[in-house]
């Protein structure tokens, strides 16, 4: 493929960050959730 | 306020283990599971199946991610503004149109960000330099910086209720610049567009395919191509 490396690199790029940015929301939701009781927890 | 009885954290053995760790619902997962896969048809149909482009060979394939990341930064955007008005023109006043607000924002951010930067790869590609100062770049640099601004109004100081009328204002007035940004290409004529108008002998099917292919970028024409 030509240009292989911009290419991969866009691509690379754009679901990192989707993913740093699922990950740090997932990090913020466990740290909130653990300052709750199990009761309250109404996802569970 | 809740308060944490540290008694209750201890379980006892026979009580059932409720998965502590997780946040999500059936719903969530079901959203998440969904995602994961559109990410790996899109990897499948933008890296392998769809064949490269006649003009833009194979750098069309920037295109696939780069403008759905702007699409979508400009609906999180209006799900701050519509969230904003929510919370300024309904009675109760409810902080959590605030932070539905402010949570939209963060992932429009997330997406400009992304946006400029694989645009600037395309770019490298199809015009051979990273940026230019067109007027679509220019004015979605002018997005960007706008909601990071917007992200700073939310941490400054007052009570709760005082910064979330601050921020709703200003995610009310921000949410102008999305048409700003995505008509900008036809408001001013920048050098790209000037260029194309000025070529009465341009391949039309060529500039057609290219601007709907890049629907978000700057319009792409045969002079910038060339450099």
């Amino acid at each position: 493929m030509e240009d292989a490396g911009f290419i991969l690199g866009s691509y690379f790029l754009t679901f990192a960050t989707v993913g740093l940015f699922a990950w740090r929301t997932l990090r913020s939701g466990r740290k909130l959730a653990d300052q709750i009781p199990d009761d309250d927890k109404y996802w569970l | 306020m809740t308060t944490i009885d540290p008694a209750r954290t201890e379980l006892q053995p026979s009580e059932p283990q409720p998965s502590r760790r997780s946040t999500g619902t059936r719903a969530t997962r079901l959203v998440g599971i969904g995602c994961i896969t559109a990410m790996g048809w899109l990897v499948a149909f933008g890296l392998g199946f769809s064949p490269a482009d006649r003009d833009q060979k194979e750098s069309v394939r920037i295109l696939y991610v780069h403008v759905p990341t702007i699409w979508l930064a400009y609906l999180a955007f209006v799900v701050t503004a519509v969230s904003s008005g929510l919370y300024l023109f309904t009675k109760k006043q409810s902080l959590g149109w605030d932070r539905a607000a402010g949570a939209s924002a963060e992932i429009g951010v997330a997406f400009v960000a992304v946006t400029l930067a694989v645009g600037s790869l395309w770019g490298r590609l199809t015009w051979g330099v990273f940026w230019q100062w067109d007027a679509r770049l220019t004015t979605t640099a002018l997005l960007f910086v706008t909601y990071i601004g917007y992200l700073a109004v939310r941490r400054l100081g007052g009570s709760h209720q005082q910064r979330a009328k601050r921020s709703a204002v200003l995610g009310m007035i921000a949410v102008v610049e999305i048409p700003l940004v995505h008509f900008s290409v036809k408001m001013w004529r920048s050098l790209l567009a000037e260029a194309l108008v000025a070529n009465l002998d341009g391949d039309l099917r060529w500039t057609g395919s290219c601007c709907s292919a890049s629907s978000s970028a700057s319009s792409p024409s045969r002079s910038c191509t060339s450099g």
